[in-house]
């Protein structure tokens, strides 16, 4: 209670600003939502807007940790929907934030059934998440400065042919993952016990690269020529650049990559839930999943599979290859907190080349 | 004005500066430190974050890279600042300095992390530093700047160098040029009258530039996040680290204290050796 009670008066200021700068108010036709950056993108949220009256104030997070963080600081009622990991709407569940979705009133039929993933969306039988949007973290390069066939196998992560030009993307949970796969490990069956051979390829990986970047970084190394291989990057980082770099492209390597999903949460202390659902369902339509798939902050393939892209953006992020590629895919790590808290001091000692 | 309200007076002035520090420093510091305290939630205290610290070699290697990384541009902003903030008190006619002052903390008006980015471009292997160096013949083959220690202390440096040079130059200009004229009448060469006077009255100003430029560097997290590469963590990144996905506000309050403790030394070592108030 007491350690609540100090978070709240930490936050409180912080939580103040937040809502001050979503320009979050108390009008009916206000929606609040705790989101990533691809949704702050107006492309995405004007056609909303202009078609239902209702005003979209973004509050921009990364990392659940920093979301449900900011959430803890706030008032119940303060905000309407969030955007979370897919592997974590558990967390929110388990802290008495989110709302029931009502299945009928979504396009779940429509929806790629890999990326449902309902062992964490489905709790207790009721669904708490949706997801919107996925995509791999996996191998991302520049074709013209390496051997694509080379890019078909994780093997790429230690090798040491491209000593100097690799970049690996900073989080730790995909990266591991990939790492996990390499050794021939399942991303869903990870456990203490693995950690010494995953710390071995990571210690190969960092020999060989040039800087641990995260997602801008990631992208400007490779669109500078300052790395040609992001371990860990995939359509995210390459497909919204990839009309000024058209080398750039990304593989699924044959041991497979890791998928990534994220999903829209309503929050049970939401005054605004026919809002909130109209949100949700807009986001979920093929016309949104078109926007979001392709906004400005980055690229990801739409999970609805009849989002509205045309032909050229479907190109780009490799759409008619997702039945192949969701086949290998391995789905995100979802350690206990324990693991969860290893695994982050194994990234650690990674960077500090210990 | 009699005793009485004399104080009255004196208080009024002082409370919203007390108020101030008590609302945004010591408020915030005890929820810090009682965070610290509690690594999980529904369990009693705990040290366990604190014990994290000093027995992980990781998270200490943090603390030593930053104390490295924050000494090197600290010393080399000062050998930088000085010379220039000397210039512009000293050679620069009167009627330009003021120019001359604006122009010094022109890179003041942009946003530090556009400013970082742009180093970021400017060191990289294709970037205006390594295409000079390699077109000139000095170097065969472009260098890694971008993405190293050297990038994140270039990056600290340009900035730290402007607020140096504010500090010394202000030093330097309430020094009266009596005292340069008086040890030359007693026969000290310019550089004796430097070294013998000059140098130990601008003491004052120097530590207290050095002092911020020591804090501001020590916490910082944008300059190491974008040019460092990560290819080392620094304190703050290791901070930043517990937060971003697990939400460990008990980890990264009590790093936040060890690091704060740091900087108080600091400040006792500066304040008792180098009578900092006087500055």
């Amino acid at each position: 209670m007491t350690n609540r009670l100090t978070r709240r008066l930490f936050g409180a200021s912080l939580a103040a600003l937040a809502l001050i700068g979503s320009h979050a108010a108390a009008s009916a036709q206000d929606l609040n939502a705790l989101v990533w950056c691809d949704h702050a993108d107006p492309n995405l949220l004007k056609p909303f807007e202009d078609a239902t009256g209702i005003k979209v104030n973004v509050k921009e997070f990364e990392g659940t940790g920093a979301g449900l963080a900011i959430v803890d600081q706030s008032q119940p009622g303060d905000w309407d929907v969030m955007v979370i990991d897919t592997v974590d709407v558990r967390r929110g569940v388990e802290r008495g934030l989110f709302e029931p979705l009502p299945e009928d009133k979504l396009p779940m039929a429509d929806i790629f059934p890999e990326v449902l993933m309902n062992q964490h969306a489905v709790i207790g039988g009721k669904r708490y998440g949706i997801t919107e949007k996925f995509g791999y973290n996996t191998i991302g390069f520049n074709k013209s400065k390496v051997d694509e066939a080379g890019m078909q196998t994780l093997g790429v992560l230690t090798t040491g042919k491209y000593k100097g030009r690799v970049a690996i993307y900073d989080y730790y949970l995909p990266v591991m993952g990939l790492a996990a796969m390499a050794i021939g490990k399942k991303t869903s069956e990870l456990t203490e016990a693995d950690l010494p051979a995953i710390k071995d390829v990571l210690q190969k990986m960092k020999a060989n690269a040039k800087a641990v970047t995260d997602v801008v970084a990631s992208q400007t190394a490779l669109a500078t020529g300052e790395a040609d291989i992001l371990i860990g990057g995939g359509e995210w980082v390459t497909a919204g650049i990839a009309k000024e770099n058209p080398n750039l492209d990304f593989s699924i390597p044959k041991e497979g990559a890791v998928l990534w999903s994220q999903s829209l949460a309503m929050f049970k202390d939401s005054k605004n839930k026919d809002a909130a659902l109209k949100f949700i369902q807009y986001i979920l339509s093929p016309e949104g999943q078109a926007r979001l798939a392709t906004s400005s902050c980055y690229w990801g393939m739409p999970a609805n599979a009849k989002a509205a892209l045309d032909d050229d953006q479907k190109k780009i992020l490799r759409f008619d290859e997702q039945p192949g590629f969701l086949k290998r895919a391995q789905e995100y790590p979802a350690p206990s907190e324990d693991l969860d808290k290893k695994m982050q001091d194994l990234w650690t000692e990674m960077i500090q080349g210990q | 004005m009699n005793r009485a309200s004399s104080q009255r007076i004196g208080w009024a002035s002082v409370t919203p500066a007390l108020l101030w520090t008590l609302v945004f420093f010591v408020v915030p510091f005890i929820a810090m430190a009682v965070m610290s305290l509690h690594p999980k939630a529904g369990e009693g205290l705990s040290l366990a974050a604190y014990t994290q610290f000093f027995t992980s070699p990781s998270y200490w290697l943090a603390l030593v890279n930053s104390l490295e990384v924050t000494a090197i541009v600290t010393v080399i902003s000062v050998l930088l600042a000085y010379p220039f903030a000397w210039i512009l008190a000293f050679i620069v006619p009167e009627r330009w300095q003021r120019l001359a002052l604006m122009l010094a903390v022109l890179p003041f008006w942009t946003s530090y992390v556009v400013r970082s980015y742009s180093w970021l471009l400017v060191l990289a292997e294709k970037g205006v530093v390594n295409s000079a160096l390699v077109n000139l013949g000095l170097l065969s083959e472009p260098v890694q700047l971008a993405n190293t220690r050297a990038g994140t202390v270039i990056g600290f440096v340009h900035f730290f160098v402007m607020l140096l040079t504010l500090t010394i130059f202000a030093n330097l200009k309430q020094l009266s040029p009596n005292y340069r004229k008086a040890a030359v009448d007693l026969g000290a060469s310019g550089l004796q009258s430097f070294i013998h006077v000059i140098l130990p009255l601008t003491l004052p100003g120097i530590m207290v530039g050095a002092f911020l430029t020591f804090v501001l560097a020590i916490g910082d997290y944008i300059t190491p996040q974008i040019l460092g590469g990560n290819n080392e963590l620094l304190m703050p990144q290791l901070i930043m680290m517990q937060i971003g996905r697990r939400g460990d506000f008990a980890s990264a309050s009590a790093l936040s204290l060890i690091l704060m403790a740091v900087v108080t030394v600091a400040y006792l070592a500066c304040a008792r050796w180098l009578k900092i108030e006087r500055a």
